[in-house]
C-alpha cells in the first residue's frame, strides 16, 4: 500500500499497464514530456519512449480519430482530452466511429480496447468552459462503456479494467480530486468491475446514488440526515453505462426511497435514466417521488458557482423531503 | 466551374514527380532590426505620431497590467490570467491597423487589441473579478472579455471555435455592404483544430472578408512548434487553401501594421480572406495553471528577451524623434497607479444578482428555471451563511 492521490493512482495505472502490455500507447495534448496538464502521464515518456506516450497536435477530432485508428489495428490506445469541455470537437468520432466499429462490421472490426481518459466537473472557478459534467450526452450512446472513479483506490483499479475491457472506455476523472482526495492505493496489479456500483455506506431509510466527485458531497448530506436519525445507504454508481440497476434496485426494495445526485443539468440529465428504471423496477416499493439533486438547467457559471452545485445542504434538504412525503 | 478549380488549370507531366516539401520559401517581412533601426531598403508604413505613440503606450501598459495581474492571481486575488507578453507588438500593431468598425474575434491573448479599441483598466477588472459591471455579467474565467460597443466579440475558451464563425460573421459584413472586415485571431497550436481547416476552406470558397491573424508563437501550452506541424508553419496552409497569405515578423510592430493594413485593403476591394502568420515567441507562460520550466531553457527565453517587441519599437519612435522620455514615465506610473487603484475597486464590487443565473440561458427565462431559481432562493434563505455573495439579496 502507498499513500496517493488520484492523479497519482492514475499515473500508477498507466504505468502499470504499459509495463504489461507493450501495444498500450498514450497520447494527447501535452501529455508528453511536460506529462499532461495536470501530470496525470508525469514520467511515461520517460519510461516507454516517445514512440509510446507523445504529445498530439492540438486536435480533439483527431486524436480520437488517430486512437481509434490505431484501437482497431490491434493497439491499445490510451487517448487524453484535457478536459472533458473540450471533448465535443471529437464527438463525431466517439458516437459515430468508435462507439459504433464493432456493430457496423459485424463483429470483424473494433475500438474495444480503447481507453479515452479526460478530466471533468467543477468546483474549481472553471467557469463555463472548465467544468462541465458531459456524461449524459455519452450515456445516449450505445457501444460505449463509462466509467467515473471517486477517490484514488477506485481510480486505479478501474482504470486498469477500463484499459483491458474489450470495449471503448470513456473514463472521466474528477478534477476537483486530483490532488485534495488521498488514500492507500495497493502497489501492484488489482482491477475493480465495470458495470457494478459500490454500497460505500449501508442503511435502510434512503438510497442515495451519486458518482465521482458528488459520493463525497452526498455522504455529508448522509452524516447530517443521521443526526436526525434518518440512515441513508449511500451508493457510487461508479459505472454510468453499462449502470448497475440491480443493486440500485435490491437497495431501493429495501429502504423504498431515491435521490440521485449529479453536477450536470437536472433536465436529460443521467439521473432520469436511473429514476425511470427504478420507477418501473421498483413501483410498489417507493414511498416517496425519487428525488433529483442536480445543477441548474443553465451553462456552468461562474460568479455564482456554489448557488449552482448541488453541494451537500441541497441533498440534505432533499433527504428530508424525501423522508417526510 | 470557374477557373480556380478546373482541371484546364492543371498541367501535365510524364516525370514521376513527388513534390517534396519545402518547396515553397514564404519570407518573413521585417521592416525594423532588433535595435529599431529600419533595415536596408525598407519603407516604414504611413503612420502618425499620435498612431505611433499610441501603439508604443498600448504595449507599455498591457506589459504593466499583464505583470500586475499575474502578482494579484499569486496574492490569491484572482483565479487566472494569463499574459501576452512578448507578443505585444502583434496584437497591438494588427489592432492599430484596422478601423473601429471591424470586427475582432480573439482566442484569449489579444488584450492588447482591446486596450488599443480604447477598453479602459476598469473594464479589464470588472470582468476579471467577476463583478456585476462586466457586461458579460461575471459568467466567464478571467481574461474572457468581450464588448460590443468596441466591436470585440466576447471570448470563448474552447481553441479555434471563433475561426469559422469570423468567416460567417465577415460573409455578413459583405452581404450587408458593412464596408468592414472582422479579423479573426489565433495560435498555432489552435491551428491544429478541424475549426482551423473548415473556417479557412469556407472563408476562401465564400469569399469573406476575413483576416485571419495567427500568433505563431512557438508553444501551445508545453507543445513546441515542431510538434505542432511539420510543414512551413501555417503561412504554407494558406496557400493551400487559395488564400492571400503573408507572413511577418511579429516582434516588428512597423512590419505587422503595414502587412495588416494592406490585407485590410485587400480583403475590402477583393472581398477575399487574407492569412497573416506573425512570428513571435510566447515569453510568457501559458497562464497562471502552467510552469515553463517544465518544458523549455531559460536561455531559450533569454535569446528572446532580446527580440523585445516594446524596446524596438520604442527605438524607432524615439529615432523619429517623437518620443517624449518625461511625458512617457508620467504616463507608465499613472497607468501603474490605475491598475493598483481599479484592482481595489473592482475586487469590493459585488457579483451579479442571483436572477442573472437564469438570465440569458434564453431570451427569456422559461418556466423550469423559474421553477429552479425559486426552489434556490428558498434554499439560500434557509442557509444563509453557506451562500454569502447571494443570501443578503434574497431575504
Amino acid at each position: 500500500m502507498a499513500k496517493m492521490n488520484l492523479l497519482q493512482a492514475i499515473n500508477n495505472a498507466l504505468i502499470t499497464e504499459m509495463e504489461r502490455n507493450e501495444k498500450v500507447v498514450v497520447f494527447g495534448e501535452d501529455v508528453g514530456h511536460f506529462g499532461g496538464v495536470f501530470r496525470a502521464t508525469s514520467n511515461l515518456q520517460e519510461k516507454f519512449g516517445k514512440d509510446r506516450c507523445f504529445n498530439s497536435p492540438l486536435t480533439e477530432q483527431g486524436i480520437i480519430g488517430f486512437a481509434n485508428g490505431l484501437a482497431a489495428q490491434g493497439s491499445f490506445p490510451v487517448a487524453e482530452i484535457q478536459f472533458a469541455d473540450y471533448i465535443f470537437p471529437a464527438f463525431d468520432q466517439i458516437v459515430n466511429e468508435t462507439a459504433k466499429w464493432r456493430y457496423r462490421s459485424g463483429g470483424q472490426f473494433s475500438c474495444g480496447s480503447l481507453t479515452i481518459r479526460t478530466p471533468y466537473g467543477g468546483g474549481i472557478h472553471g467557469g463555463l468552459y472548465h467544468s462541465q459534467s458531459p456524461e449524459a450526452y455519452f450515456a445516449h450512446t450505445p457501444g460505449l462503456k463509462i466509467v467515473v472513479p471517486r477517490n484514488p483506490y477506485q481510480a486505479k483499479g478501474l482504470l486498469l479494467a477500463s484499459m483491458r475491457d474489450d470495449n471503448p472506455v470513456l473514463f472521466m476523472e474528477p478534477k476537483r480530486l486530483y490532488r485534495a482526495a488521498v488514500s492507500d492505493v495497493p502497489e501492484e496489479d488489482y482491477t475493480l468491475p465495470l458495470g457494478k456500483a459500490d454500497v460505500v455506506e449501508e442503511g435502510s431509510d434512503i438510497t442515495l446514488v451519486a458518482w465521482g466527485a458528488q459520493v463525497e458531497v452526498v455522504q455529508q448530506a448522509a452524516a447530517m440526515a443521521r443526526e436526525d436519525g434518518v440512515s441513508c445507504e449511500v451508493i457510487d454508481l461508479r459505472s454510468i453505462l453499462p449502470w448497475d440497476a440491480q443493486r440500485i434496485s435490491e437497495s431501493v426494495m429495501k429502504t423504498g426511497r431515491l435521490l440521485i445526485n449529479h453536477e450536470a443539468p437536472q433536465t436529460g440529465g443521467f439521473a432520469s435514466e436511473i429514476a425511470a428504471t427504478i420507477q418501473d423496477k421498483c413501483f410498489l416499493y417507493l414511498e416517496a417521488p425519487i428525488a433529483r439533486v442536480c445543477g441548474l438547467d443553465t451553462p456552468y457559471p461562474l460568479a455564482h458557482e456554489k448557488e449552482y452545485m448541488p453541494d451537500h445542504l441541497k441533498t440534505y434538504e432533499a433527504i428530508k423531503r424525501t423522508m417526510n412525503y | 466551374m470557374n477557373d480556380r478549380n478546373h482541371l484546364s488549370k492543371v498541367s501535365s507531366t510524364t516525370s514521376v514527380n513527388i513534390i517534396e516539401d519545402g518547396i515553397v520559401d514564404i519570407p518573413m517581412l521585417q521592416l525594423l532590426n532588433e535595435d529599431g533601426e529600419l533595415l536596408k531598403g525598407a519603407v516604414a508604413p504611413e503612420l502618425s505620431q499620435d498612431q505611433a505613440t499610441r501603439i508604443l503606450k498600448t504595449m507599455e501598459y498591457i506589459r504593466l497590467l499583464d505583470e500586475r495581474m499575474i502578482a494579484a492571481q499569486r496574492q490569491g486575488r484572482i483565479s487566472f490570467y494569463l499574459a501576452c507578453t512578448g507578443e505585444e507588438a502583434a496584437t497591438t500593431a494588427s489592432a492599430a491597423a484596422l478601423f473601429e468598425h471591424d470586427m475582432i474575434m480573439s482566442q484569449y491573448r489579444e488584450q492588447a487589441a482591446l486596450a488599443y479599441r480604447g477598453y479602459t483598466t476598469e473594464q479589464f477588472m470588472n470582468q476579471m473579478f467577476s463583478n456585476r459591471l462586466d457586461p458579460n455579467k461575471g459568467r466567464q474565467m478571467p481574461i474572457h472579455y468581450g464588448d460590443k460597443a468596441l466591436n470585440f466579440m466576447t471570448i470563448s475558451s474552447p481553441l479555434g471555435t471563433q475561426i469559422p464563425q469570423a468567416s460567417g460573421y465577415a460573409y455578413g459584413q459583405k452581404l450587408q455592404g458593412n464596408d468592414a472586415v472582422t479579423i479573426c485571431y489565433f495560435g498555432e497550436g489552435a491551428a491544429s483544430e478541424g475549426d482551423f481547416h473548415a473556417g479557412l476552406n469556407m472563408a476562401a470558397v465564400l469569399n469573406c472578408p476575413v483576416i485571419f491573424f495567427c500568433r505563431n508563437n512557438g508553444y501551445a501550452i508545453s507543445t513546441p512548434a515542431e510538434e505542432q506541424f511539420a510543414g512551413d508553419g501555417i503561412a504554407s496552409r494558406g496557400i493551400g487553401y487559395g488564400i492571400k497569405t503573408i507572413r511577418v515578423d511579429g516582434n516588428d510592430a512597423l512590419a505587422v501594421f503595414i502587412a495588416t493594413q494592406q490585407a485590410r485593403e485587400i480583403a475590402l476591394k477583393d472581398k477575399c480572406p487574407v492569412l497573416i502568420e506573425a512570428m513571435t515567441y510566447r515569453l510568457a507562460a501559458h497562464s497562471t495553471s502552467d510552469d515553463p520550466t517544465g518544458y523549455r531553457s531559460k536561455e531559450e527565453e533569454a535569446k528572446w528577451r532580446l527580440k523585445d517587441p516594446i524596446n524596438r519599437f520604442k527605438q524607432w519612435v524615439i529615432g523619429k524623434g517623437w518620443f517624449d522620455e518625461a511625458e512617457h514615465e508620467a504616463y507608465i506610473t499613472k497607468s501603474r497607479e490605475d491598475i493598483l487603484a481599479a484592482v481595489k475597486t473592482a475586487e469590493k464590487v459585488a457579483v451579479c444578482d442571483i436572477d442573472d443565473l437564469v438570465n440569458d440561458v434564453y431570451d427569456t427565462v422559461p418556466w423550469h428555471l423559474e421553477e429552479q431559481l425559486t426552489h434556490l432562493k428558498t434554499h439560500i434563505k434557509k442557509y444563509p451563511d453557506n451562500y454569502p455573495k447571494t443570501s443578503a439579496e434574497v431575504k
